[in-house]
This record gives structure tokens, C-alpha cells and sequence, in this order.
């Protein structure tokens, strides 16, 4: 066969075959995140049946889902929903940063870790799956609860934060200078701030360059603006992440609403090929020795997500079982780890990062949505139901005195 | 008298309306972006939790919200006009002295004396949207209106007095 016959053959049989995973994990009710890294470690180096002519496709196929899966994260949200999450949980995300980056970052400097990978781990440690969360939260019909917005506020703040902890990442990634790194870190800051005052005040004007109801055009109109944003970001080491996020951002209305739709297939192509390209490019053999670490880092750091979700959904005057829920629910780790895992390794440092974050998001992304129903539990809601008596006994009590 | 409806941003969903009864339950009302919405009743042991949520089509939410009433609905719709327009919904009882009790709403010429609209009638429990000017008034009905804040209160003095005392 050819190479170009070869590529037919390898990338539509891969695709079947994430097909049916993806079926498989919509049965069985899990994320198909697992099961794409997974697909990726059995085809890559080392793997049962190494891929030899799709990987570069599937290298550009996944550097367009990094950029798609951001952009789509930014569509969902408008700017005041940024803004206001952002006035109102403050303090959630600080705890957020606290309980669970730093954790990440210790882990690696035991480990022996340069500083810049102890970045990257806390960046991987930090940041919960806003995928995987608002599905779970569907699923259990969780959405009405009162301990949601704050689960989602600290989503949002974190996918906030990542707009500027990619820069500082990139920068420290291409081994810049301090200026060089502050450089980019303001051109990012002054960037977001610009992004976030027009979208908040002049919404309308770049969503404007759009017709809504044209689809074709918008597809590729859309596509087009945050492909280019992205590369000028990248150019300037601002990650082409966080380009692609602030082009969500700055749409609006009906253009938002209608490009949500037309980009969410491509996502979803693209973003199934990111997930296998960073299991094509790590050797399953390598994972083994960082399961124990892995799963060590995924204990602790699970439980001060627990933390977290509990500390802010008690700030925001939730009861006892809604701030457990709030935690448990949390815990998921998902693309935005294995996004910050991606850059990482395509600077390559430490050669152990890539299969300790593959194993570290296959244990936290399984186990988030498990955890997350933990409260659904029987035992949970008998708990629930006696403290209910009791506190209606208590008031009974005390009206009748 | 007076029901707070408590409005919350779902970021990346939608938003959320409760509304806390005097009982002490919390039913809401969660609205997606897509259109789509689900009335969620919340658990009496964990008033945080939502117990059960029905996901509705438009035509049953529209079939839930006649069911209910549709003043409740009228004002939380004004509510939104108050800040922008001046706008005011008010629910006006039409007491047993008034002259147009056994009358005709066209009697009263609410509108072209006001200014103000009458959106509905509210009878024992039952709801007439968008009166005519041949619907008949009963002594108790309750009169929804919108109009200005000056409208409303000329309105008020008309159904109880027959005439507007001058304010001017």
C-alpha cells in the first residue's frame, strides 16, 4: 500500500474504532475521555499495533481540537457570566488554586521535578474537567440544585484562570528570560482585559463580521478567525489555547449560539484525535512505574478537590449535604490537564510527565463521575433524611415552647 | 403576599428561578440557553437538593403556566419592564361599593381615561387574560394592570370611586 492508502486505511479504522468506544462509554455511563487515551496508548510507540503513516495527521487533527475544545469552552460563556462568577466566588477560586495546584506542584519537586514541571503538574492537578462536571451535573439532574451555580462558577474561574497561567507555562517552556516571561504574561493580561471590556460593552461588534443564519459562512468564517487568533497567539507565546478561548469569549448572541452548533461535531472529531495523539505519543510501557505515584497524587489530590467543592459551597450558605455534593462532584481531571500535559511534553521536559498525567487523568476522570453519585447513595440519603426529623423536631420544639 | 422569586445565573447553562412557598418548599424553574427547561421540586430533608426535575416541552410549560395562573406570570414579566420604562403591574381589587359592579370593564373607560391596560381578570381562583370591554365585573374580582405609577393610582380611585380625583 501507499502511504496515502495506508493513511485511508489507519485513520478510518481508528475513527471506527472510536466510534464504538465512544457507544461503549455512553452505555455504560463514563466519560469517552478514558477510553480515546487508552485507544491512543494501544496504537502509539510501544503500543499492541503501532500506527506508521497517520501520526502527523493525527498531530494537526489534535492541535485543532486543543483550539476547538477552547473555543467552544468560551462560546458557553458570555463575558458578564465571567465577570460575575468571577465577583462572586473569588474567594472559592483562591481556595481552588490553593488546595489543589500546590499539592501538584510539591508532588513533582519530590519527584525530583524541575521547577517548570512543577508548574505543569500543578496546572494538571488543578484544573477540574468542565466537560465532564456539566455532564455529570446533567445526568443526576443535578441542575437545579442550589449548590450548582457555585460548582460552575468555579469551573468558570478556573477556565478564566487558564488564560493566564497557558502564557506563563509557554513562556517558561521556551526557556525564556524573566523578561521575556513577564513580557508575555502582560501582553495576555492586557489581552483578556481587552477581550473581556468589548465583549462586555461592545458585544455586538465582532460578532458582527458573522451572519448568524448563514451557516456555511459562519462555519468557516468562525473556524477561520480562531485558527488565526490561535497562531498569533502562539506567536507571541500567549498558547493558541488561550487565543482560541478569548475568540469564544468575544462572540455573542445569536452568532454564539448558532457557531456552538455548528462547531460542536468538529469538536468532537478533533478533540477525540487530541485525546488519541497524547496516548499515541506516550509509551504504555512507561506508565507503569508511575502508577503508584499516580494513583498517590490522584488520592490526595481528589480529597482537597473534595475540599474545595465543600469549603465554597459552605461560603455560599449551601447545607451539609450539598456541600458534600458540591465536592464530590468536582473531582474530575480532564482535557484541560491533558491540554497543559500536551505542552509540556512538545517542549520535552521531563520524560516521566506524559504517562504520569495519563495515568493520573484515566484514575480521576473514572473515578470523578462514581464519586460524584456517591451522595446519591443510600446511606448518604438516610443521613440526609435524619438530620431533615431532627431539624424539624428541633423547630417543632422550639415553636411549642 | 408578596413572593420573592429568586433568579440565579447557571454560567454555561442558563439560569435557574426558585421561588420558596410559605411552606417552607423550594420549587424552581431551570431555564437552558437552548430553549429547553425543567421545573425541579426540591427535597424537604435537603432543601438544596431538587428531589425530582421534569424536563418540559414548550407546549406542556405553556399548558403548566395556564394551569397556574397567569398573573404570577404578568407581573414577573412587568418586573422586568419596572427598571427600564416606568412600567408598574398592579393587582387591584374591585371592592363591593363601586359603581360598576354589575358592569361592563368597557364601562369603567380605564384605558382612555388612564392610560393603563387591563391585562386580566382574576375570579375565584380563575383567570380571564385579556378581558374585553363586554366582560362583565363582579364585586371581588381582582383587576391586573399595567400602566404608569400616576395611571395605576387615577385607576384605583376610578374602580373605587367612579371618578378620578384630580391630582394635578
Amino acid at each position: 500500500m501507499n502511504e496515502s492508502t495506508l493513511l485511508l486505511v489507519e485513520v478510518g479504522a481508528l475513527l471506527l474504532a472510536l466510534g464504538l468506544l465512544s457507544r461503549l462509554a455512553s452505555r455504560i455511563g463514563i466519560s469517552p475521555i478514558p477510553l480515546y487515551l487508552v485507544a491512543g496508548l494501544a496504537f502509539g510507540h510501544g503500543g499492541a499495533i503501532p500506527l506508521s503513516a497517520s501520526e502527523g495527521f493525527f498531530e494537526i487533527g489534535g492541535e485543532i481540537g486543543v483550539i476547538l475544545l477552547l473555543v467552544m469552552l468560551g462560546l458557553e460563556y458570555t463575558a458578564t457570566e465571567l465577570v460575575d462568577s468571577l465577583g462572586r466566588s473569588r474567594a472559592a477560586g483562591i481556595f481552588d488554586v490553593a488546595l489543589n495546584a500546590l499539592p501538584g506542584a510539591a508532588f513533582a519537586l519530590l519527584l525530583g521535578w524541575g521547577p517548570i514541571a512543577a508548574v505543569a503538574l500543578a496546572g494538571i492537578t488543578w484544573v477540574s474537567s468542565s466537560g465532564v462536571i456539566a455532564k455529570v451535573l446533567r445526568d443526576l439532574g443535578r441542575l437545579g440544585n442550589r449548590e450548582t451555580p457555585t460548582i460552575l462558577s468555579v469551573l468558570v474561574i478556573e477556565d478564566l484562570a487558564m488564560a493566564f497561567y497557558l502564557p506563563i507555562l509557554s513562556t517558561l517552556l521556551v526557556g525564556a528570560s524573566l523578561f521575556a516571561g513577564a513580557l508575555s504574561l502582560t501582553i495576555a493580561v492586557l489581552v483578556v482585559v481587552c477581550i473581556l471590556y468589548l465583549a462586555l460593552r461592545h458585544g455586538k461588534l465582532i460578532s458582527r463580521l458573522f451572519a448568524a443564519h448563514h451557516n456555511e459562512s459562519l462555519l468557516l468564517g468562525v473556524l477561520g478567525l480562531t485558527l488565526l487568533i490561535a497562531g498569533f497567539a502562539q506567536q507571541v507565546n500567549v498558547s493558541a489555547a488561550v487565543g482560541a478561548f478569548l475568540v469564544g469569549i468575544a462572540l455573542s448572541g445569536q452568532v454564539a449560539h448558532s457557531a456552538e452548533r455548528l462547531l460542536s461535531p468538529l469538536r468532537d472529531l478533533f478533540a477525540a484525535m487530541f485525546f488519541v495523539f497524547f496516548g499515541l505519543s506516550t509509551d504504555p510501557a512507561a506508565i507503569v512505574p508511575v502508577l503508584v505515584p499516580a494513583a498517590i497524587l490522584a488520592v490526595v489530590t481528589i480529597s482537597t478537590k473534595v475540599l474545595t467543592g465543600y469549603l465554597a459551597a459552605r461560603r455560599a450558605g449551601i447545607g451539609v449535604p450539598g456541600r458534600w455534593r458540591a465536592g464530590f462532584v468536582l473531582t474530575a481531571r480532564g482535557e484541560f490537564s491533558i491540554v497543559i500535559a500536551g505542552l509540556a511534553v512538545s517542549a520535552g521536559i521531563e520524560p516521566q510527565l506524559a504517562p504520569l498525567a495519563t495515568a493520573y487523568v484515566l484514575m480521576t476522570v473514572v473515578a470523578g463521575p462514581v464519586l460524584a453519585r456517591l451522595p446519591e447513595a443510600n446511606w448518604f440519603r438516610a443521613a440526609v433524611k435524619r438530620r431533615g426529623d431532627a431539624r424539624r423536631a428541633a423547630e417543632a420544639l422550639s415553636s411549642a415552647n | 403576599m408578596t413572593v420573592r422569586v429568586e433568579k440565579v445565573d447557571l454560567p454555561g447553562i442558563g439560569t435557574r428561578h426558585d421561588v420558596l412557598t410559605e411552606s417552607g418548599r423550594r420549587v424552581g424553574v431551570v431555564s437552558h440557553r437552548n430553549g429547553s427547561r425543567e421545573l425541579a421540586v426540591f427535597d424537604i430533608d435537603d432543601p438544596d437538593a431538587s428531589r425530582e426535575s421534569v424536563a418540559l416541552t414548550d407546549d406542556e410549560a405553556a399548558a403548566l403556566a395556564d394551569v397556574l395562573g397567569a398573573s404570577m406570570m404578568l407581573s414577573h414579566i412587568m418586573g422586568i419592564g419596572e427598571h427600564l420604562t416606568g412600567l408598574f403591574t398592579e393587582q387591584l381589587k374591585l371592592p363591593a361599593a363601586s359603581p360598576y359592579v354589575g358592569g361592563v370593564l368597557g364601562d369603567t373607560k380605564a384605558r382612555t381615561r388612564t392610560s393603563t391596560s387591563i391585562v386580566a381578570i382574576v375570579r375565584d381562583k380563575e383567570v380571564i387574560p385579556s378581558p374585553t370591554p363586554a366582560t362583565p365585573l363582579h364585586s371581588g374580582d381582582t383587576i391586573v394592570a399595567v400602566g404608569t405609577r400616576k395611571g395605576l393610582d387615577a385607576l384605583a380611585e376610578i374602580l373605587t370611586h367612579g371618578s378620578a380625583r384630580r391630582t394635578d
